[in-house]
């Protein structure tokens, strides 16, 4: 639910033109689905075609039953009448079975591609896309698309058909008074497409207003306890019920579009039907005109005007897709900045599947090489970076909020590639290998953990789809994790809700250590959680982080002291170069930067105790 | 019949509005029905020259009427049935009009009332809401009754007019021919009803898939890193693969359901055309009917149809509404907090005296047991202790998020509960661990509680909090965005924004709810020094597991299981055994080997 409701706010505004670029990359998706959508056209034309066929049976039963009073024959006209209902119903059937298999079709096939496109696209573009902004794109738009693509196409073929079919009948029965019931249509067309155009802006509008309400509503049930702090109720309902009064204006404005558009249709209409009954009426007297004809006549401007205002909408409708299909497009074309390169790809692999025989195994020596780097032009982060790690290191990367520890962190994971210089892998510059080479090898735990909606034991078993029970248990045993597990009622098979929201984030912590534990990578990434955690369970993680970081390097983002001191060297980073390093030792006789971070508490401390505060 | 009776409730105020609107509905229905008598006027009496019969007795003046007058002058028919169409679409227009008023303002009103009960509602509510079933009540539900107002039971009343109306005038026409007429209706009716009954669950489980779905995709998307981390990328295409092909199942199997539906209903509506074209032709062979009549048959058949078709989907769905009705109403049952209960508005200091203290979330089941101590104002009193140790409810009880139990709360000498609720609030600032800022610029988010302080104040509480700078840096500086829209902002920055926001206020107690977390210890020192020059004037409270941050209190609290087990300052604290010189030396042990 909240999903859903998230994506209303990422609504965005459309806008008017018709891209056919576009649309040839849309049709494309479409492809799989040639034979159904020229089926499906077809069923379509036929519906129309019959539709356009019962007025005529009313001409038919008048001139030919009625003017000459006889029956004779009525058996085979209710026959052949019987015939045509059971073929429009078996048509009605086929029609909305092809077009919904379209619409699912292409649907799930967007969707599969833009997951798939998802999965590969760099970190960089997840740091400029807010995860609402692609749920949106992923789920309303996609449906969108695979609707206008189906539905769309069923409105515009069996409106021209009707259309075209109206027109013939009509003009082969009577030409001249063809022309004169038809001088409304032209009208007509103009108004609609008018008309659908504003109606069809006005509920986007409702649409968007409502979201920003669903979001008013969310920030008041979230913020509540703050409001009560603040003592905020009135200001609150009071920007609220402007909300709310913008909302049911912009409401009301759109029902009256639409409640305008329909009478005028009908008295366009009417006045064609005037028109037919007046020249027609006239003509019967004449006997020019056959009563029959008159009947048909009335009927077919009555029944015109349907397809003509189906029209309207779905091209003010195929305005809105046309919003939808550009972003869905752009999501799925955008190339990942980071990927292998097509050298790469040709040695080992597709890059989801990698031929994993050919890879060398990962010691784990890391070595950067004159790297810089920027997230944007303007501001460098790290300039002529230089590091060099031995396998199994420990490194301690400290420093302020902003310095570039995350930065050099992202490099060495290759979640990001230096904009200059290379980094080596045991010796090997890694973009020169599969980015899963790396990867698969990576083990890595956030401050934030995150799980995934599943029991403890899948959770886990994240870090080695094919680890055995007894593995994962003992990799939980490993990180202290296993206790706390079996006093779950459930044991291994507790659910942990969604984003693992039933459980604490100590628990969560240790869970997504035994995750990374049975990944046992050669290369270790901790982005130590700072407290919140009771020192209890503190003191179960230092634990846990001191058995995973065992026999493999590994860079920590470090907060804590101890972590810090355990290290076996320690990089001190400011402003996106390493200030000092070396072992904690080392780092306190030299006095610098380190020292007076560290020491801060301590003197602190140190100056009460002396003060006698 | 209680729903109902509430919907009624509901709609005060916009009653007539509606009634205006169900008039509508039944003048354009009736409207409706007079343009094929016209066409039968038209083609019988005056092209025919046949005698008019009239269906409505009100209309016998016309029997008489020589209506061959007109055989030269068929614009008068003409023009009358636009005159007609005219008069249909105004009410058509105002029926559209009047329920869209009508249905959106008790909408409005819905939503409003139904924001400031959620924000009256207690603490102990929000604590355990689910909040995503709160929004849907407040927004999916809502929408079910307006769309009920406002289109569903408009439409129900434009068939039973409708159906009523067309009745009436074809039984006073022919009765052989309305029999004929109306045979299927019922039978489509009951048809489409059974059917919508009956999918309502394919409808469900649709929903189901889709939801399956998007939480795979969202689980992904947030666990970006995770995923990638683990390199599992292939294994989440697998997983969501699983789904996405589920709702399109799903989906297709929907579609087929509607398929065999319309297929059917259309079967035996166009049957039921071809019946009335059939027998009333053989009825007009035979002279018992007119050509005019006949097309009053067959016109008034093609209008009944469509609406009795669509009441199958309408009637079910209507349900839904009650059942919304249902939902809303548990939300305003809740009894909200009463927040001017008239109580004292005394002037506060911020002497605070604990006296016996009990207190429980279930009274059987207290977290704080006989709490006493005492703080002058303008003191600092520390708290540390294990999660679940009753911190927390020690600091809601004295913004009277809750109250007491037993025992005895005083402050400036006068006892919590009988002080008014907002007035207390509005004089404590309360920090909390994890601050919640609202989607507003980051001014609008420090001057929440005070919209009314000067640039200067802003920047001052904003210096204090050590976030001045931060905010300069962004480019909208204090107009910058706030959440998924704007900038996102880091734990820390949070909690400094939050501290500058309960700063700005100028509150006589100050509570920081272990809000410097996330801050680095640099940072931290900073603003405890802005602190420092400050507590002189405020009663303030810290709670946290950073013992400097709890060495320079006055008093420091050591809770365990809702007591106090130690009391005293860090000089005396960190002498004595017992939890806060377990902790102590945990945080400080290693510091000093390592100077030392």
């Amino acid at each position: 639910m909240k999903v859903k409701q998230m994506h209303d706010l990422f609504e965005e505004p459309q806008q008017e033109k018709i891209d056919l670029k576009l649309w040839r990359e849309i049709l494309k998706f479409a492809k799989p689905f040639k034979r159904e959508l020229l089926t499906l056209i077809a069923f379509v034309i036929g519906v129309a075609l019959i539709d356009a066929i019962f007025p005529y049976m009313s001409k038919i039963a008048i001139d030919r039953f009625v003017v000459p009073q006889t029956t004779s024959g009525l058996g085979w006209f209710a026959a052949a009448f019987a015939v045509i209902v059971t073929a429009q119903a078996l048509n009605v059937y086929a029609f909305i079975m092809t077009a919904g298999k379209v619409e699912s079709g292409i649907s799930y096939e967007i969707r599969k591609a833009g997951f798939a496109r998802l999965q590969e696209l760099s970190l960089s573009f997840y740091d400029k896309k807010a995860v609402g902004w692609l749920m949106a794109r992923m789920t309303s738009d996609i449906n969108r698309l695979g609707e206008i693509i189906s539905w769309g196409c069923v409105d515009l073929f069996w409106g021209a058909a009707s259309m075209v079919t109206y027109l013939a009948v009509m003009f082969s029965l009577n030409w001249q008074l063809a022309l004169v019931s038809m001088t409304v249509v032209p009208v007509l067309v103009v108004i609609s497409l008018a008309f659908q155009k504003r109606i069809l802006r006005e509920h986007r509008l409702v649409r968007r207003i409502n979201s920003r309400i669903t979001g008013a509503y969310n920030e008041g049930i979230s913020g509540a306890t703050t409001t009560k702090i603040m003592s905020r109720e009135e200001e609150n309902l009071k920007e609220f019920a402007e909300l709310t009064g913008s909302m049911r204006a912009s409401a009301i404005r759109a029902a009256v579009y639409s409640s305008l558009f329909m009478p005028i249709v009908l008295v366009l209409g009417s006045i064609g039907t005037s028109l037919a009954l007046w020249y027609g009426g006239s003509g019967v007297m004449r006997e020019a005109i056959s009563y029959g004809v008159l009947v048909a006549f009335i009927s077919y401007t009555i029944q015109f005007f349907e397809p003509v205002r189906e029209m309207a909408r779905v091209l003010a409708e195929l305005q809105a897709a046309h919003a939808s299909a550009e972003r869905v497009i752009s999501l799925v074309l955008t190339e990942p900045e980071i990927k292998d390169s097509p050298e790469v790809v040709a040695k080992y692999g597709n890059s989801l599947n990698p031929d994993r025989s050919l890879w060398p195994p990962i010691k784990g020596d890391i070595t950067f090489e004159n790297v810089s780097f920027a997230y944007n032009p303007e501001e460098p982060v790290l300039t002529n970076f230089n590091l060099e790690v031995k396998a199994g290191e420990t490194i301690a990367l400290v420093g302020e909020t902003g310095a570039g520890k995350s930065t050099v962190v992202n490099l060495a994971c290759r979640f990001y590639e230096p904009t200059e210089g290379r980094i080596l892998i045991d010796g090997i510059d890694y973009r020169t290998m599969p980015l899963l080479w790396l990867h698969s090898n990576l083990g890595y735990v956030l401050q934030s953990p995150h799980l995934f909606s599943g029991t403890i034991i899948e959770n886990i078993r994240y870090g080695r789809p094919n680890a055995s029970d007894e593995e994962v248990i003992e990799a939980a045993k490993l990180v202290n994790a296993h206790q706390f597990i079996m006093k779950l009622e459930k044991g291994y098979q507790t659910e942990v809700g969604e984003g693992g929201g039933l459980l604490s984030t100590g628990e969560k912590q240790l869970i997504s250590f035994a995750r990374a534990v049975l990944a046992d990578p050669r290369i270790f990434v901790l982005d130590e959680a700072t407290s919140s955690i009771d020192t209890e369970t503190e003191l179960l993680i230092q634990e846990a982080i001191r058995t995973v970081l065992q026999g493999r390097t590994s860079f920590v983002i470090a907060h804590r002291l101890s972590t810090i001191r355990s290290a076996d060297r320690i990089l001190v980073i400011r402003d996106g170069a390493i200030q000092e390093q070396g072992t904690h030792e080392e780092l306190m006789d030299a006095r610098g930067y380190y020292y007076r971070l560290y020491t801060n508490q301590f003197v602190e401390e140190n100056q009460e105790k002396l003060l006698g505060a | 019949m209680k729903n109902i009776k509430l919907l009624w409730n509901h709609m005060d105020g916009n009653r007539l509005i509606y009634l205006g609107a169900i008039v509508s509905v039944g003048l354009a229905a009736l409207f409706t029905m007079l343009g094929p008598l016209v066409i039968r006027v038209t083609i019988d009496s005056i092209i025919g020259g046949q005698p008019v019969t009239a269906p409505f007795p009100i209309l016998k003046f016309i029997e008489g009427y020589d209506f061959q007058q007109f055989r030269s002058a068929l614009w008068v028919p003409g023009l009358m049935l636009i005159s007609i169409t005219i008069l249909r679409g105004l009410f058509m227009f105002l029926r559209g009009k009047l329920s869209a008023q009508a249905s959106e303002s008790i909408a409005k009103n819905l939503r409003d009332r139904l924001y400031d009960h959620l924000q009256h509602l207690p603490y102990s509510y929000h604590k355990k809401a689910d909040t995503g079933d709160l929004i849907q009540r407040c927004t999916s539900d809502v929408d079910t009754i307006r769309r009920f107002l406002g289109a569903q039971l408009v439409e129900v009343g434009n068939a039973v007019f409708m159906i009523t109306l067309a009745t009436y005038i074809m039984v006073s026409l022919d009765l052989r021919m309305t029999l004929i007429s109306l045979t299927v209706v019922p039978f489509i009716f009951a048809f489409a009803v059974v059917f919508f009954w009956k999918v309502k669950k394919a409808f469900q489980e649709t929903d189901e898939a889709e939801a399956e779905m998007t939480t795979v995709l969202q689980e992904n998307l947030t666990g970006v890193r995770v995923v990638r981390a683990f390199a599992n990328q292939a294994y989440e295409i697998d997983k969501f693969e699983e789904k996405n092909s589920t709702y399109r199942k799903q989906v297709y199997h929907l579609v087929w359901l509607l398929a065999c539906y319309w297929g059917a209903s259309d079967f035996l509506a166009l049957g039921q055309i071809a019946a009335v074209v059939a027998f009333g032709t053989y009825f007009t062979a035979q002279g018992t009917l007119s050509i005019g009549t006949l097309v009053v048959y067959t016109s008034y058949i093609g209008m009944l149809l469509w609406p009795v078709r669509q009441m199958g989907r309408i009637l079910t769905d209507m349900g839904k509404a009650l059942v919304a009705v249902e939902r809303i109403q548990q939300i305003l049952d809740e009894p909200a907090e009463i927040l001017e209960e008239n109580h004292l508005k005394p002037e506060i200091k911020g002497q605070i005296t604990f006296e016996n203290v009990y207190f429980g979330y279930e009274p059987e089941n207290p977290v704080l047991r006989g709490i006493s101590f005492s703080v002058k104002p303008g003191q600092t009193v520390a708290i540390l202790g294990q999660t679940g140790s009753g911190k927390s409810s020690l600091i809601h009880l004295l913004a009277r998020l809750y109250d007491y139990q037993a025992g005895s709360i005083k402050i400036d000498g006068i006892e919590l509960k009988s002080i008014d609720k907002k007035w207390i609030r509005k004089h404590i600032g309360v920090v909390p661990q994890e601050p919640f800022l609202f989607a507003k610029t980051i001014r609008d988010n420090i001057t929440l509680a005070r919209s009314d302080a000067s640039d200067e104040e802003v920047f001052q509480a904003a210096k204090e909090a050590a976030i001045h700078d931060v905010i300069l840096k962004f480019e909208k500086g204090y107009d910058t965005l706030v959440g998924e829209r704007g900038v996102s902002v880091s734990g820390g920055q949070r909690q400094r924004i939050a501290i500058a926001r309960a700063l700005i206020t100028q509150s006589p107690i100050l509570i920081f709810d272990d809000s410097l977390s996330a801050v680095d210890t640099e940072t931290e020192l900073a603003i405890r020094d802005a602190l420092r020059s400050r507590t002189r004037q405020a009663t303030t409270f810290i709670i946290s597991h950073r013992i400097t941050t709890l060495m320079h209190a006055d008093l420091i609290l050591v809770l365990q299981d809702g007591q106090i087990v130690q009391s005293g300052t860090h000089a005396e604290l960190s002498t004595q055994s017992g939890l806060y010189k377990r902790i102590w030396e945990l945080q400080s042990a290693q510091v000093l080997q390592a100077i030392e």
